[in-house]
């Protein structure tokens, strides 16, 4: 690849190759994510190729894409006949396939009951004007998709569908046309801002290792996406790893680096084997390696596993891990710019930051900065879970009200319970409440509301969570996360899970919320990093809006939400008509009773579990 | 490659040569190697350990320091097939303790404890990052979305 003549060459020619292939063909495309084979996806694409055969179908085209953002419709399947629009259906299972094989790909017509929406496409509309289009579906009308542009599109194993779309003509253009500096510049002037959590200036960042004089310098991305409850970062990698390659090698070119690491989460194979696989590819293609695209610039990228460790997350500890070494972090300053890995000046980003990069260089920072607020820009991918309807993926410009994201784009909260808060930020943010609800995304409001960007996971609760075990559930992660190194985090998150630990046991004292915030304004004033510094944040910002909560369960022996098991037990009722549902569904056996008479709950066995609650048809059972 | 499980009485040297072979002139491979090593016996048998320490010339005090910190490394044999219990927050909130409830209950051990009859080795994990099929758990590389305490026995069952 030498120059900008020979990528429009080889797009043109991926394009031709691509439509001759398909011509006559129909397409049928598979989610095939991390969640899309959790779902069933294999089994799926098993019984469409047995289904096909058996109906001797030859003209069809099987391929896999990634995540589209659609957690709860999967399997996702596309089926797109020749000249025809490509038509998405959801919640797929191989007893479907029949169906979609017999009716779609063989009749034309469209299978309504399992239709999720169809790709936009004036040209194809024809036949299939019932089926919504995808902007017309509520969960994607107010997303914007541009990290996630090619998610769900297009095959992440294939270069040559990247390329046909577009693909590493941002790395083109900055080589070619471009000086450094000017690469920098058009990064600070759009606005961007790190993605991983801190959101400082991308840009700013970049000026700093730029700026640092030295033989080897490293780019490294940050792609051990630890906080529990974010997946976007997986998604992008398993969905469309050549924007990481090309946003990391455009990167590397204005900060005059030659060396670049990807430090990914073990507990991600495919997204792995993505990268690994994007990387081999681009190679070949000359995309990576020795003078690219003929500007003298040389890029080599690897990817390094992680090993379990949350705190790996934090800088300075990812690049001891890279180093073979405890992943523990060190003071700042040195800032990594100055002396990073190996001690060498480095540049850390992260997934969705990277991803931002080329389509900044194509479409200018004068577009980018268009998009968002004043503080800022671009757009954010959000990570819907916990209660809510639609849990997803969720790209929307900066500034949409949270209450957008989860009434509008996430549909609301599952089975009619009442909205209590949403967690934002993972183990490093905070909880807010209804009133906050129509607070602009972007990362000053949130952190002035007592959360904060973080990675972008929303976990959204109902009036059943209860707000001090969900505190505690992040301490204890933050506290086991803990590396040891200094003592505010390592003994300070332990005395203060003790704490929780006892109110939600019921043996609160009085004085106990006070000692929790005067030991999270010490940890916070004196931790290392990070972890440490940001560990305090969920009981702060529980106990700032669910203060009631806390008394209840110190002073009352009570759990509002009834989620605390040790203040709380399940007993069966005089409604009960001895059907044994509740003891065939009990795991434990701690159910017994008569046919037709009424059951009982065994409390020293009973593991509080809720199975038997679910399955009563009589609604017999209650939570004391 | 098949699967070891229990206890490994003897190292095959040329295997870990082999390891060590793909790592060489590089630098930062202790934790690439010990990943290689794991994946060879389903754990880090202390034997294999220091011929490593003694190859790549790190002590050993060192090696031990490194494994001991990341969650991903074992040091003593494990199950047949390693059931992990997502333990992240969207799993937290649909119920995941009440699976983990249910795993110990079903398997009579505790997170990190094997079965007596070394089937099955109990883990928990901070998050798998498929929080949209809350809660999640996963048997060696299947993930299974969706659990419920009653559903955790069926897939149980699926592993001999």
């Amino acid at each position: 690849m030498k120059s900008l003549a020979d990528l429009a060459a080889l797009r043109a020619k991926c394009q031709a190759e691509i439509a001759a292939r398909e011509k006559g063909k129909t397409l049928v495309i598979i989610g095939m994510g991390t969640c899309g084979i959790a779902a069933g996806a294999r089994e799926v694409q098993k019984a469409l190729e047995e289904e096909l055969a058996a109906h001797n179908v030859d003209n069809v085209i099987i391929k896999q894409t990634g995540c589209i953002g659609m957690c709860e419709q999967e399997v996702l399947v596309d089926i797109a006949r020749f000249g025809e629009a490509r038509v998405t259906y959801g919640k797929v299972k191989p007893e479907h396939v029949k169906a979609l094989v017999e009716e779609h790909i063989i009749n034309g017509r469209v299978v309504p009951e399992l239709v999720v929406g169809r790709f936009p496409d004036a040209n194809q509309d024809k036949g299939f004007g019932d089926v919504p289009k995808y902007s017309d579906i509520e969960f994607c009308k107010k997303q914007q998709h541009l990290v996630l542009e090619h998610c769900g599109v297009i095959d992440p194993d294939s270069l040559e569908e990247y390329v046909a779309l577009g693909g590493y003509e941002g790395l083109a253009k900055a080589l070619t046309a471009m000086k450094p500096e000017e690469v920098i510049d058009q990064v600070k002037k759009s606005g961007l801002r790190g993605r991983g959590g801190g959101g400082f200036p991308t840009g700013m960042k970049w000026q700093f290792c730029r700026n640092s004089v030295a033989d080897q310098k490293y780019v490294i991305c940050n792609a051990d996406e630890g906080d529990p409850g974010a997946f976007m970062d997986r998604s992008v990698m398993e969905g469309d790893p050549h924007r990481m390659v090309e946003g990391m090698a455009i990167g590397g070119y204005a900060m005059g680096a030659t060396e670049g690491y990807i430090y990914a989460r073990a507990e991600y194979p495919l997204a792995i084997k993505r990268l690994r696989a994007a990387i081999a590819a681009a190679e070949q293609a000359g995309f990576l390696g020795e003078n690219i695209f003929g500007s003298g610039f040389n890029f080599h990228l690897q990817v390094k596993e992680g090993a379990g460790a949350f705190v790996c997350g934090e800088e300075t500890a990812l690049m001891q891990s890279i180093e073979g070494k405890r992943g523990m972090p060190r003071p700042r300053p040195p800032f990594p710019a100055v002396s990073g890995l190996w001690g060498k000046p480095s540049n850390i980003n992260n997934v969705e930051t990277f991803a931002n990069v080329a389509m900044i260089i194509v479409k200018g920072a004068d577009w980018y900065a268009g998009m968002g607020t004043e503080g800022s820009k671009g757009t954010k991918v959000f990570a819907l879970t916990g209660k809510i309807k639609h849990t997803g993926l969720a790209e929307v410009e900066m500034g949409t009200t949270i209450r957008e994201i989860i009434f509008e784009v996430g549909g609301g909260i599952a089975n009619d319970k009442k909205f209590k808060a949403v967690q934002i930020g993972g183990p490093s943010g905070g909880c807010l409440p209804e009133s906050m609800l129509d607070l602009p995304v972007d990362y000053d409001s949130l952190i002035k509301a007592g959360a904060m960007m973080g990675s972008g996971g929303l976990v959204v609760m109902d009036e059943t969570t209860c707000m001090v075990d969900v505190a505690r559930f992040f301490l204890t992660f933050t506290q086991s996360e803990s590396c040891g190194k200094c003592t505010p985090c390592r003994e300070g998150t332990k005395r203060m899970l003790e704490i929780l630990n006892r109110i939600i046991d019921g043996k609160g004292r009085e004085g106990d919320i006070e000692l929790l915030e005067d030991l999270a304004g010490v940890i916070k004033d004196t931790a290392l990093c990070g972890l440490g510094q940001t560990a305090p944040n969920p009981v702060l910002a529980t106990l700032r809006y669910f203060r009631d909560e806390y008394e209840a369960h110190i002073k009352e022996h009570r759990c509002p939400a009834g989620a605390c098991s040790a203040l709380t037990k399940f007993v069966i009722s005089d409604r009960c008509k001895g059907c044994g549902l509740c003891k065939r569904n009990c795991p434990v056996q701690a159910i017994s009773g008569e046919p037709g008479k009424q059951h009982m709950i065994d409390t020293t066995k009973c593991i509080k579990c809720g199975a038997c609650m679910a399955n009563c048809p009589f609604k017999a059972i209650d939570r004391e | 490659m098949a699967k070891v499980t229990g206890a490994v009485d003897k190292i095959d040297y040329a295997e870990l040569d082999a390891i060590l072979a793909k790592y060489a002139g590089k630098q930062g491979v202790l934790i690439p190697v010990m990943q290689d090593v794991q994946n060879l016996y389903n754990y880090l048998p202390k034997a294999a350990l220091e011929y490593v320490s003694e190859k790549l010339g790190i002590p050993l005090a060192e090696i031990y320091g490194v494994v001991t910190f990341y969650s991903l490394f074992h040091l003593n044999p494990r199950g047949k097939y390693i059931s992990r219990c997502c333990q992240g927050t969207a799993c937290h909130v649909r119920g995941g303790a009440s699976i983990l409830n249910a795993l110990e209950a079903q398997l009579g051990i505790k997170p990190g404890e094997t079965t007596m009859d070394g089937r099955f080795t109990l883990e928990t994990v901070a998050c798998l990052g498929a929080c949209g099929l809350a809660p999640v758990m996963q048997i060696d590389e299947d993930t299974h979305g969706r659990m419920t305490p009653e559903k955790v026995a069926k897939v149980l069952a699926e592993y001999n």
